[in-house]
């Protein structure tokens, strides 16, 4: 499998702040997810944020994706302030930003090709027959080419994710959001989906935000780990350093228990 | 009392009148209640309560009280405001509407049966909300609901033969003119009660098997 550059025609990469949050506060009920959480992302980073559950990993996504909004704090994408924000803005912002979640949530009502060209022709206005040129060449890419007719729900977890995958990444995302993606998978599909994103890694430019507990994948592809807990970052830096010498407690314990 | 199979054969044309009637009441009643229903579902949603809370009284009164006396109030009441329509279509209004505050309730479970992954898809992808309705959300939802709208269609034709009260000769209508003029009850009677079973049975089974098909 390789990625063409036509297939993934990313914009540029100057290596400024792309993502950042200022004191950033997120609480369900009583429960504080986000405390006061301030970090910048600089575009064509491939950053893994891990931690235990319930430490506001999936939040920090959720929020960029405008998904949930914060309680306290802003958020600045490319410059663009997040909340408040007029609707054009936000919508410039969802342009920018691609999220791959969990459960896949592709559209069942849908085939596989319709499922990637739908936001392309009706968000970005590219004709139906260009938005099908580009979402056969990212469904070759992820190794589905021979799927476009088929409906999601005939296709294994992992296939339908690497069609999630390859909707992400047909809007030309700045960003990518990778929530967990493997979670909801069988064992054995796991490398399946992690190989099309270690090759989107690679090859590409596409700034990455990704919540994972595939520490494998974390330290093959990520060029900064963040460690969560609860609702801090407690500890970042390149993964050989979390990875193979973590400073904090909390890191060597949650390491421990997860490796 | 005895069975006469020549009284079968004078009601029938009456009887084909008569059904003919009733089906173009429930097609009409069903297309009504469908697209209303549909209509109050969406509104139920809106985002201010100056919306919900007239649509939610509203749908709540009409549900809460009989077809019938609905239908004599479209009938006899809104002539006196100098609003006026035909029998049947009056009854095609109140069937229609009075249904329409049960499809809402049908789609609303249909619409809230839609995983909030999909609403979350559709927002990462930048979907517009009209786009997110049209392409994701009703597609789905209203997949799951259509078995429980035909249920309620059947319903609508068991209630049809209310619309004799204000004049409209469907199938009951028909057969209690010709009871009347003939003084033989019995077989008319019998014929439009078979009719009902013809139709509502296999509708049934329709059903079942469409259940089967589209809910997973």
């Amino acid at each position: 499998m390789s990625a063409d550059t036509n297939t993934l025609d990313n914009p540029p990469v100057d290596g400024s702040e792309l993502i950042r949050f200022d004191k950033v506060t997120k609480r369900f009920g009583e429960h504080t997810v986000l405390d006061g959480l301030d970090f910048r992302v600089d575009s064509g980073r491939h950053v893994t944020l891990i931690g235990p559950s319930g430490s506001g990993k999936t939040t920090i996504l959720r929020l960029l994706m405008t998904l949930t909004r914060p309680d306290e704090g802003t958020i600045t994408v490319a410059g663009d302030r997040l909340f408040p924000a007029p609707g054009k803005q936000v919508r410039e912002v969802r342009k920018k930003i691609g999220m791959v979640f969990q459960q896949f949530n592709l559209f069942p009502n849908m085939s596989v090709l319709r499922n990637v060209t739908e936001a392309p022709v009706t968000v970005l206005g590219l004709s139906r027959d260009e938005a099908e040129e580009r979402a056969r060449g990212l469904l070759d890419l992820v190794g589905l080419a021979d799927k476009c007719d088929q409906r999601p729900g005939r296709l294994s977890g992992g296939q339908q994710q690497r069609v999630a995958i390859a909707r992400a990444l047909a809007m030309r995302p700045q960003i990518l959001l990778l929530d967990e993606v493997t979670s909801a998978l069988d064992p054995e599909l796991v490398a399946g989906v992690l190989d099309v994103l270690r090759d989107i890694a690679r090859t590409t430019d596409i700034t990455m935000l990704c919540v994972t507990h595939e520490m494998n994948f974390a330290r093959d592809i990520s060029d900064q780990v963040l460690m969560f807990d609860s609702g801090h970052v407690i500890e970042s830096g390149p993964p050989e350093k979390i990875f193979g010498d973590p400073e904090h407690e909390r890191t060597r314990e949650f390491l421990g228990a997860v490796l | 009392m005895t069975w006469d199979w020549n009284a079968v054969g004078a009601f029938m044309p009456h009887f084909w009148d008569g059904l003919l009637v009733t089906l173009e009441a429930l097609a009409l009643g069903s297309v009504i209640s469908f697209a209303l229903g549909l209509v109050w579902a969406l509104l139920m949603r809106a985002p201010t309560r100056w919306v919900r809370w007239p649509v939610g009284a509203a749908t709540e009164f009409v549900r809460d009280t009989p077809l019938l006396v609905q239908l004599f109030f479209l009938f006899y009441v809104l002539p006196e405001w100098n609003i006026t329509f035909s029998a049947l279509t009056t009854g095609v209004i109140a069937i229609g509407l009075h249904y329409s505050t049960y499809t809402m309730q049908v789609y609303r479970a249909g619409i809230e049966g839609v995983p909030a992954g999909q609403w979350e898809a559709a927002t990462a992808l930048g979907l517009p909300a009209r786009r997110t309705w049209t392409a994701v959300i009703l597609p789905q939802a209203v997949r799951r609901v259509v078995p429980a709208l035909g249920n309620y269609v059947i319903a609508m034709l068991k209630d049809t033969p209310l619309l004799m009260t204000v004049t409209v000769l469907e199938m009951l209508g028909e057969a209690r003119l010709y009871s009347q003029q003939h003084f033989q009850f019995t077989e008319p009677l019998t014929v439009i009660g078979v009719a009902f079973i013809l139709i509502s049975y296999p509708a049934s089974l329709l059903l079942r098997a469409l259940e089967r098909r589209l809910v997973r």
